[in-house]
């Protein structure tokens, strides 16, 4: 029977932890659950749950700083500083069109998976605007680092250490953020019918440009669909209309962009962000890759080569989604191993038997997975906390 | 400072013969007189002498020397530049320095991906201007810059003025090669964007020298905006400049760096760099914005118009490159000007920017309490403050009150919910304070994390952590 606990304050799930510690009775930690599917299968008969754990507790629109409790809804927060024209600077990717889970997504759920979005390649990830937290430990202490100001480097950071690592070193009780202003408007500049080569060439050409370009994603050709690169340009609107022209005429060696204004140019990058743009069936294996953006091509091509995908780009190439896989393994020793060492490669979506049977984030090199191992050991050394969530045993 | 371990002192020579055997004896540095020039960082009321200092050329040579003195049981101080204001470098007599000065090559640029390769030892500069000529630049620009290497700023998270809208060191490095305390030499990162799994990179950076030593980096390089320009601001007081920058930033605006000095700062600077500051303001503030002419236009405009609420007494909009420059010049040699003219303890305190004029009130009163004079130089968009504690160094009773003094200061910061170093790190002279900002409990996490790389805690060993309540250390190999 599976129980779930739902703490009320920071002193509350410290309890719970320790009492978990204390029996050696694995927990899931759970945000709002829209990514309970990322990672491998976490085998524990309870579950503690951060959804009562919410509210708002700082925001200064002057001081461009906002923190609130792990359990708060992300939509909550956005709605908040749109209200102020302000906004997350990363572009948190909704889990939930691909994944097809219901619930609400938490900030404490965006942290702990280092959720980011097609701004990233500009604005940096949620880490980078990560300036602090609380959490407790699989001891049940209660730790901080970092803080509510902009500038912290007092004592290790513990602050992007903990983004990312899944709920399995703590329990992240509440978030800080810096923030950055809402453009005054948007436009995507799009190029038609480029091959992957000349698109990501295009990307590079855009974000090599001094007018800084907020997103950079291509979507090859698929069925009747030419292939689309898209460029996001942002801030006030006499300057993005000037960069707009500039810029499509930097690129007219990779053809005449089209534009998309507004609310079309918002949409599309929603797409993009959730990944809906790749236009997949259920159920497909979902890959997303890290790499240098010049190799991302030829990796596409020898996954091509080896079964059927549809591919999106995003980052300037340095991000690729990949719907596709076949076997056992979901294509992943195809995959990483036209990867090689240059970068990494994580199952986002498979069945819960591909899930429980393949490597869902990049192996580790041997030593780094000691050093990890000693790590989540000093964090949690009951191994209560989300065990075999990222790694095997961690 | 710890004991100094006589039976290391005893093996001197054993040792120094044991670096020379991997690097060769021309790269150790064995003299009395050599060996005092690294007895100090930029932070120099510390210093010590070292036992040896060893300037390794390859990563390869630096995991041979770290499992040499690591299995030996002798303390490591990894050195850059020696730049720290916090004593980051400090040795120990017991300690050998392992320089990286040789190792100082940039490896690769690869401008379509848009990153640096690079041995830890280059300077900060040297980046920016190997990519400058496609109009490139590497984003953190420490005031000590021209000096400091990538190496010190991956130690220490180093930001600098232009940070508020490019962010500091964690935000701009893809990779490191770092060798640990064993010897073994790991990639952590590499040329793509985030971690695969936990942020190892994340918490390596700004740990001080305290878990490995670094020897090189994949470092990301922007494309620089179009053109840039500075402004300057005067204001009659620190209130109305801090409104002024609350109201700036609460508008959408981020301006690439917003920089503050008070009248003291003001006169040091001025007769240093010439720069035309205004010498009868109480506090200036140097406000750059960058993009397409037209862009800087708009920009200086809008900022223009909101600080008219705030009336200023000056307002000067840079005309020329040569007036940029000139502008800051007096801001990134402002702590050189003022050490001609005092010595001084420069703080690094952030405190939340709505609080500005009333910390910078308390921090004046703090100084007067001691007796000392204080100037202030900072960077106002993050509330990174610099307060610059004047006292003369040749007499230990005003060294002491300046260091009381920089310890109110500090316990300040924290009270009002900030911290006590935003981009200098705790070093050594922060080190005693940690128990302000942290709890018994966070210390305690942070030294078992610090363990785990280090179990016999040889790497840069005296700083970051009170000496009181350490951890007892693993046994000798």
């Amino acid at each position: 029977m599976n129980v779930t606990l739902l703490p009320k304050d920071e002193n509350e799930i410290a309890a719970a932890v320790a009492n978990a510690a204390a029996q050696r009775l694995p927990l899931a930690i759970m945000g709002g659950g829209t990514r309970a599917g990322l990672g491998r299968p976490v085998a524990a008969k309870a579950t503690l749950s951060t959804r009562a754990l919410t509210g708002i507790t700082l925001y200064e629109p002057a001081e461009l700083v906002l923190s609130a409790r792990a359990g708060t809804p992300l939509e909550e927060i956005e709605t908040l500083l749109a209200a102020k024209s302000q906004r997350l600077a990363f572009e948190p990717m909704d889990h939930r069109p691909l994944l097809g889970e219901g619930g609400e997504p938490t900030i404490g759920g965006v942290v702990a998976a280092n959720v980011s979005g097609p701004r990233r390649i500009q604005a940096g990830a949620a880490r980078d605007s990560l300036i602090g937290i609380r959490a407790v430990t699989g001891e049940g202490e209660i730790v901080k680092s970092g803080g509510r100001v902009m500038k912290n480097v007092t004592g290790y950071d513990l602050v992007k250490f903990l983004a990312g690592s899944y709920g399995t070193l703590a329990v992240l009780t509440e978030v800080s953020f810096k923030l950055i202003p809402s453009p005054e408007t948007e436009t995507t500049l799009v190029l038609t019918g480029l091959d992957d080569v000349a698109a990501v060439a295009a990307l590079s050409a855009a974000l090599g440009s001094p007018f800084s370009v907020t997103g950079a994603a291509h979507r090859p050709a698929f069925g009747r669909e030419p292939a689309r690169s898209f460029i996001r340009l942002d801030g006030f609107a006499t300057s993005v209309a000037d960069r707009a022209k500039r810029l499509a005429t930097d690129l007219t060696d990779y053809g005449k962009a089209e534009q998309l204004a507004g609310r079309a140019s918002v949409s599309l990058w929603q797409t993009i962000r959730d990944v809906a743009l790749l236009g997949t069936a259920p159920k497909v294996p979902i890959w997303r890759i890290s790499t240098r953006p010049s190799l991302a091509p030829a990796l596409v091509e020898t996954v091509r080569r080896a079964f059927e995908a549809r591919v999106l780009y995003d980052w300037g190439g340095g991000l690729v989604w990949i719907a596709g896989g076949e076997g056992r393994d979901a294509g992943a020793a195809i995959i990483r191993g036209a990867l090689g060492g240059n970068g990494h490669a994580t199952l986002i979506r498979a069945s819960e038997e591909v899930r429980s049977a393949v490597e869902i984030f990049q192996p580790l090199a041997p030593p780094l997975l000691e050093l990890t191992r000693k790590l989540k050991r000093i964090f949690d050394p009951a191994g209560i906390l989300n065990p075999g969530r990222v790694y095997a045993g961690l | 400072m710890p004991p100094v371990r006589a039976e290391i002192l005893a093996r001197r020579d054993e040792i120094v013969a044991g670096l020379a055997a991997i690097v060769g004896e021309e790269h150790v540095i064995v003299t009395e007189d050599e060996r005092r020039a690294y007895e100090a960082d930029a932070l120099s009321a510390y210093r010590a002498v070292p036992l040896a200092v060893v300037l390794p050329g390859t990563t390869e040579e630096v995991a041979a020397v770290v499992r040499y003195l690591s299995e030996g049981g002798v303390k490591i101080i990894a050195r850059g530049a020696g730049t720290s204001l916090s004593g980051g470098a400090l040795p120990s007599p017991d300690a050998v320095v392992v320089g990286l000065a040789r190792m100082n090559r940039i490896l690769s640029v690869d401008y379509e991906n848009r990153i640096a390769r690079v041995e830890a030892g280059v300077t900060n500069i040297n980046i920016t201007n190997t990519v400058a000529h496609r109009g490139f630049f590497y984003a953190p620009d420490p005031s000590s810059q021209l000096a400091c290497t990538i190496a010190g700023n991956i130690a220490m998270n180093s930001g600098g003025a232009h940070c508020l809208k490019y962010g500091v060191t964690t935000n701009n490095v893809l990779g490191i090669r770092m060798v640990t305390i064993d010897g073994t030499i790991v990639d952590i990162g590499g040329d793509h964007l985030d971690a695969a799994s936990y942020d190892l990179l994340g918490l390596i950076v700004g740990s001080e020298g305290q878990f490995g030593i670094v020897t090189e980096a994949t470092v990301r390089i922007l494309r620089a905006a179009e053109g840039a320009r500075p402004m300057l601001m005067g204001f009659d007081s620190a209130e109305a400049a801090g409104a002024c920058v609350a109201a700036i930033i609460a508008s959408g605006i981020i301006p690439v760096a917003i920089e503050y000095m008070d009248r003291p700062a003001i006169k040091v600077c001025e007769a240093f760099a010439h720069a035309g500051y205004p010498l009868d303001v109480e506090a200036l503030l140097i406000i750059e914005v960058e993009g397409s002419e037209a862009e800087i236009e708009d920009l200086i405009g809008r900022i223009t118009s909101i600080a008219s609420g705030f009336a200023p007494s000056t307002t000067r909009v840079s005309k020329s490159e040569a007036e940029s420059a000139a502008i800051w010049k007096g801001r990134k040699s402002a702590f050189g000007a003022m050490g001609r003219i005092s010595d001084y303890m420069c703080m690094d305190g952030v405190i939340p920017t709505s609080r500005l004029p009333d910390v910078l009130k308390r921090v004046g009163e703090i100084c007067a309490s001691y007796g000392l004079a204080v100037a202030n130089i900072f960077h106002a968009g993050d509330g990174n403050l610099h307060p610059l504690i004047l006292f003369n160094a040749n007499d230990p009773k005003e060294l002491a009150k300046a260091e009381e003094a920089g310890a109110d200061v500090l316990k300040l910061c924290v009270e009002v919910g900030g911290c006590l170093t935003g981009e200098h790190g705790v070093g050594i002279e922060k080190r005693d304070l940690m128990g302000f900002q942290f709890s018994a409990v966070d210390l305690g996490l942070q030294m078992r994390i610090k363990s785990v790389f280090d179990p016999q805690w040889l790497l840069n060993p005296a700083k970051v952590f009170p000496l009181d309540g350490r951890p007892p250390l693993a046994d000798a190999a």
